[in-house]
């Protein structure tokens, strides 16, 4: 236990569990996107990510730097999510939500062997996307990459926060997920504004995966399933329906589990996911809405 | 020529024919009543004007056939309170008339109407922050009623716009929807189970009968033919 507690080793763990966090915070608010939209998680969300991540691996080794990759893979990302609506989920679109959900499972396995196709499967790794030295504030030793990782995610959110706050495009996404056969009614849409959805969550995911993939040293084609769980308990902590609560769900997650793996010793890294999994199940028998979410009330 | 002309259209529901091939319309700056028992086919007839059940026969609108997707007959002109209001319970009253305008491009003309629809009902703009299902159910159907206006639709549909409301209120909202009218030519097909009302607001009203138009007449001679009113109407 903490007896002679060390401060600065505790806010370090805050602060690297919180860049965590972040990462979790910006798969978590894609899975929410698209929950809104369509009513269904994406499962194919972390290996999206990962392919995307590839892709901007891919840019690096043909002589692109960290950040100009990061760029156009974003971007690509965006036309990527709709192109993938368009071509995969509009087929199904209208289908009861277990079959649109399926069909995300098998994107899953789809988008996964793809990768292993395209890219060998020996293990990649990544240019650093922020210098390695780290900072002092208060006295404290903090790593710049993991503020780095904390602002770009928050940044990206509060990007999406204010598209869809401030914008028509955006109050008609809203009104779409909220209401498709009203929002048709008044000329939105809506089956583009879906196709735009799964734009925005594919281009939130590849920020997601090039946060976390230069943190890991090496990374493979696996390597954001363990990501897509932490996203996923964090938007259900937070509330699988509020793009907030998902932000905060993921961020008290991620520091969580550090503080957790630091400082409880026979938890390690090993049982993280396990961890991540008792979240899940808890608030899903506690409070199912979630931090922040909207309660679900069927009359029978 | 009509504004809205309906040739021989049919709908269904998987097996249950709702409409079995009507012919109906509407002029520029009329007010047209649909009226009939329950399950006789009036909202059905409404959902076929915008595409939000599968149709057959001849739909024209201003000239041209109207589309069969409904976010597209939006965009050709005509709005569609349906049951239930369609408003965004979890949204603003703000947002919910922001959405009304999605269609429009002329963004001065947008604000314009955003502001006249706020003095014509003073009531919302007192809620305008507020989750529009937070609002009674009188202020509800204004909302909805303010959100098709601010699509500056040429064509309204309303489909019992009466339903749960008080008396008093539902006569406020028939005054509206007639100043509307005479003010500034807005044509309006209404669906009403309130047949009485319904009449004393319209020119013209068809009376449907499972699925077909039993009686197409002038809205006065139908209040005075006894005998109609009596088998179809029930008052």
């Amino acid at each position: 236990m903490l007896l002679a507690t060390d401060w600065a080793g505790v806010a370090q763990q805050v602060v690297a569990g919180l860049s965590s966090g972040g990462t979790y915070a910006t798969l978590a608010v894609a899975l929410v996107l698209i929950y809104r939209a369509t009513g269904v998680v994406n499962f194919a969300q972390g290996e999206l990510a990962m392919f995307s991540t590839f892709v901007a691996w891919t840019l690096t080794q043909h002589g692109f730097a960290y950040w100009p990759a990061f760029v156009v893979t974003v971007l690509a990302s965006f036309a990527g999510g709709i192109a993938l609506e368009r071509v995969v989920v509009r087929p199904v679109e209208g289908a009861p939500v277990l079959t649109i959900a399926i069909v995300t499972i098998g994107l899953f396995f789809v988008v996964n062997g793809v990768a292993f196709w395209i890219w060998s499967p020996e293990v990649k790794s990544m240019p650093n996307a922020f210098s390695t030295r780290p900072i002092r504030i208060a006295g404290v030793a903090f790593s710049i990459s993991d503020l780095g990782i904390i602002g770009v995610s928050l940044l990206a959110v509060l990007l999406l926060w204010l598209f869809f706050r401030f914008t028509k495009l955006g109050l008609a996404m809203r009104a779409a997920g909220l209401n498709p056969a009203s929002s048709r009614l008044t000329g939105i849409r809506v089956s583009w504004t879906i196709a735009l959805g799964w734009g925005l969550a594919t281009a939130l995911g590849a920020v997601a995966g090039l946060m976390a993939a230069p943190t890991l040293g090496s990374f493979d084609q696996n390597f954001m399933q363990p990501v897509l769980l932490y996203a996923f308990a964090g938007a259900v902590l937070g509330g699988i329906d509020s793009a907030l609560g998902a932000v905060i769900g993921s961020l008290a997650l991620g520091v969580f589990l550090n503080l957790l793996g630091t400082y409880v010793s026979w938890v390690g890294t090993d049982l993280r996911q396990a961890a991540a999994l008792a979240v899940i199940l808890g608030v899903l028998l506690v409070r199912p809405a979630g931090l922040l979410g909207t309660a679900v009330v069927r009359r029978v | 020529m009509p504004l809205l002309e309906l040739r021989g259209v049919a709908a269904r529901y998987g097996a249950l024919r709702a409409l079995r091939g009507i012919d109906l319309s509407v002029d520029q700056g009329e007010i047209v009543a649909v009226l009939g028992a329950n399950g006789a086919g009036k909202t059905t007839t409404l959902r076929a004007i915008s595409a939000t059940v599968k149709t057959s026969g001849e739909l024209v609108f201003a000239g041209e056939r109207l589309p069969r997707r409904p976010e597209a007959v939006a965009r050709a002109g005509i709005a569609h309170v349906p049951e239930g209001r369609g408003t965004f319970a979890q949204l603003s009253v703000d947002e919910n008339l922001r959405l009304g305008a999605h269609v429009r491009r002329d963004r001065a003309g947008v604000k314009a109407d955003y502001d006249r629809t706020l003095e014509r009902f003073p009531i919302l703009a007192a809620r305008r922050g507020q989750a529009a299902g937070t609002l009674s159910g009188g202020e509800q159907q204004q909302l909805a009623l303010a959100r098709a206006l601010m699509q500056r639709p040429r064509l309204l549909l309303l489909d019992e716009p009466s339903l749960g409301l008080a008396p008093l209120v539902v006569a406020d909202f028939f005054a509206v929807v007639g100043e509307l009218n005479e003010q500034e030519g807005l044509s309006v097909l209404v669906v009403e189970q309130n047949a009485s009302l319904a009449l004393a607001s319209s020119e013209r009203a068809y009376v449907l009968e499972v699925g077909r138009v039993a009686v197409a007449a002038a809205s006065a001679d139908l209040q005075r033919h006894e005998s109609v009113r009596r088998s179809y109407l029930g008052y």
